[in-house]
């Protein structure tokens, strides 16, 4: 005895293709959404106690990244400049700029400026700016073209994937150690190509393994082990 | 009912308290980092083993007395199968991150270890719950197809409308339906072996004294089927009793039932027997330091009892008064049960106790919390049990009418219908 219509054999065929669609989309949407700047934050400018402008002081006024993130070298942590960084030009330029109360302020009262961290990393990842650099890395292979952001917005998404996509194969993105802090530094192409210790290269490929040869990276095996990052 | 529902509670409470607190809260430390979670998931994951071995091996080997029993066995399955899968849930340090078992496009661009045993368990315990889970489904449908015409109540006429999936009892129906309850059949039979090869490999892999031993898969098997008929009289034993179905589950079901067991409980002696002969043959100094631990141990009580309790008394079984005396064989079943359990707790905890170093031995020590869990999974698995009794038939009636003397196809008659 039916008590459904024969109608019913459609709705439930038709329910088990929906079904199977219905699930392969919503892990499809939880994918996607997790990789998305909702999650990773990548490209948000986050607000800071004074609008401070990367693009102005390195790409207009052209100092160093160094002169302000003086750790970076030698430390794991680049570090963020004391008050008194600023104050070295500030107190001589803009001296009653409305817009950089807050940073006399700082100076004045010697509290520190609390800036929002944009680049964070989960604490339980061990990171070491020094290695990167000391390797050929450059910074805006990670930190993006920093030189053209009036805010600062993380670049990439800082999950594991991008991570271990470059440690899977770094000579694909390592430069010569005098290149690393320029912010326009291309890799090499036929028509541009780029010197070290008195060869030509024209091609990323044969200077990343020339590179990973020169600054002795440890090997792929090593720097992919779960203890490199997370000790 | 009642009981089984407090217990319910309780172990919700437990599990809640487990997830806030973490592992903590139960007593395992290194070196004893396997407690009673594992022993638990072990032990209920061998019990769903005699309900696909009764459901498909049987179907496959046309032993038609199967019938009348086939169908809560495959419900002990699942119900065994959702409990043991709890376990290695709660055993992680942080149990929502679970789906990290599973290979899927992750951020992580990492994979799960693939040469992990703890991997392949994944794997073999979703594919044991999925075929489970189609197979018993797939019994239901003539039943739920007459609960539908049976019922009168609206509402459950359009749930187990839906469920039956416009069974309408025509021969075609049936001609389809016996073909693809074999191939479930067929699916089925490789995962009573496998299911429990996979769990051994746990164990078997790992290079610890006690657990890294080629005989390990089929004492498992065999121990899971073991247990698992225990399981099966255990409750066939009260369910013929209190429904008062003593015609259709009957003496022979037990007896058999009974000998299984006893065959069962050999091959897991046997098992038992070549453990402790390598420890000696193969020579090894730890191997042979835990044959003497195991003795001698400060768990030695549990080793005896073990012995006791699967090699000696289930010999009983070798009289047929025993066999047919549905209170005995009760409590010989639930002597199996707790023997089996300890099994288990010989395997996993006596051996991580004190494996190497003497430096590194140690003592585990279940708190509230493991007992607990463990209590709790009894309480759930016996609510699944009374709530399937109450609401699906526990015996299969269709496969039932098959065994009546009216469906007996004559021989006569059969010989015209191949002619023609």
């Amino acid at each position: 005895m039916q008590i459904f219509h024969r109608s019913a054999n459609v709705i439930s065929r038709a329910s088990i293709y929906t079904g199977i669609f219905t699930a392969a989309f919503a892990l499809w949407a939880c994918i996607q959404i997790q990789r998305s700047p909702y999650v990773t934050y990548a490209g948000i400018a986050r607000p800071q106690p004074a609008p401070f402008s990367h693009e102005h002081h390195v790409a207009g006024l052209g100092i160093d990244c160094r002169y302000c993130h003086t750790s970076v070298e030698t430390s794991s942590f680049a570090g963020i400049p004391p008050t008194k960084t600023c104050m070295n030009c500030h107190s001589q330029i803009w001296t009653n700029a409305p817009m950089l109360e807050p940073v006399r302020e700082s100076f004045r009262s010697g509290k520190s400026l609390v800036w929002n961290r944009v680049n964070d990393l989960p604490d339980f990842v061990y990171f070491d700016h020094s290695i990167h650099i000391n390797k050929g890395v450059g910074c805006n292979t990670c930190h993006g073209p920093v030189d053209r952001m009036p805010l600062m917005y993380n670049y990439a998404s800082l999950q594991m994937e991008w991570c271990i996509e470059c440690h899977r194969a770094p000579e694909k993105n390592l430069r010569p150690r005098e290149q690393v802090f320029n912010m326009r530094y291309q890799q090499p192409t036929k028509d541009l190509p780029v010197a070290d210790d008195g060869n030509s290269y024209t091609d990323q490929l044969s200077l990343g393994k020339h590179l990973v040869d020169k600054y002795h990276l440890r090997s792929v095996m090593d720097i992919t082990s779960c203890s490199t990052c997370h000790r | 009912m009642f009981i089984c529902f407090v217990i319910l509670q309780w172990f919700l409470l437990a599990v809640c308290w487990l997830f806030y607190k973490g592992v903590g809260v139960w007593g395992v430390n290194i070196p004893v980092g396997w407690g009673f979670a594992i022993v638990n998931f072990v032990w209920w994951i061998g019990i769903g083993h005699a309900g696909t071995l009764i459901s498909a091996i049987l179907l496959l080997l046309r032993q038609q007395w199967r019938n009348s029993i086939n169908r809560f066995a495959e419900a002990m399955t699942l119900f065994a199968v959702a409990c043991a899968g709890m376990f290695p849930i709660f055993h992680l340090g942080r149990p929502w991150l679970f789906y990290w078992l599973f290979p899927y496009p992750n951020t992580m661009t990492y994979w799960p270890n693939f040469r992990s045993p703890l991997v392949w368990d994944v794997f073999a315990v979703t594919t044991y719950l999925t075929i489970s889970l189609v197979f018993w489904f797939v019994g239901l449908i003539p039943d739920l197809a007459s609960m539908r015409d049976q019922t009168s109540n609206k509402a459950l006429k359009f749930v187990f409308g839906a469920m039956a999936m416009g069974w309408r009892n025509s021969v075609r129906h049936w001609n389809r339906y016996e073909t693809a309850y074999l191939l479930l059949g067929g699916l089925a039979t490789p995962l009573v072996l496998s299911v429990h090869t996979v769990v051994s490999f746990d164990f078997s892999v790992g290079i610890v004294p006690g657990w890294h031993t080629t005989i390990f898969p089929p004492y498992f098997v065999a121990g899971a089927i073991y247990s698992g008929f225990a399981m099966v009289l255990v409750l066939a034993i009260p369910i013929r009793k209190f429904y008062g179905i003593e015609d259709l589950i009957t003496m022979r079901h037990i007896e058999n039932s009974a000998m299984v067991m006893l065959a069962t409980g050999w091959i897991v002696c046997y098992g038992y027997a070549f453990e402790a002969f390598m420890n000696w043959y193969g020579g090894d100094p730890y191997e042979s330091f835990l044959r003497w631990n195991r003795l001698h141990g400060p768990y030695a009580w549990s080793y005896y009892t073990l012995l006791f309790t699967n090699l000696v008394v289930p010999q009983v079984l070798w009289f047929k008064t025993v066999r047919t005396n549905p209170l005995l064989l009760f409590f010989v079943s639930l002597d199996v049960l707790v023997g089996m359990w300890l099994e288990r707790f010989v395997i996993v905890i006596v051996s991580l106790s004190r494996d190497f170093l003497n430096s590194s031995f140690g003592q585990y020590y279940p708190t509230q919390w493991d007992w607990a869990i463990f209590i709790g999974t009894l309480g759930f698995f016996s609510a699944c049990m009374f709530l399937f009794l109450r609401l699906l038939p526990a015996v299969s009636i269709s496969e039932l009418k098959t065994l009546l003397p009216e469906a007996e196809v004559k021989v006569a008659h059969a010989e015209e219908v191949h002619d023609l």
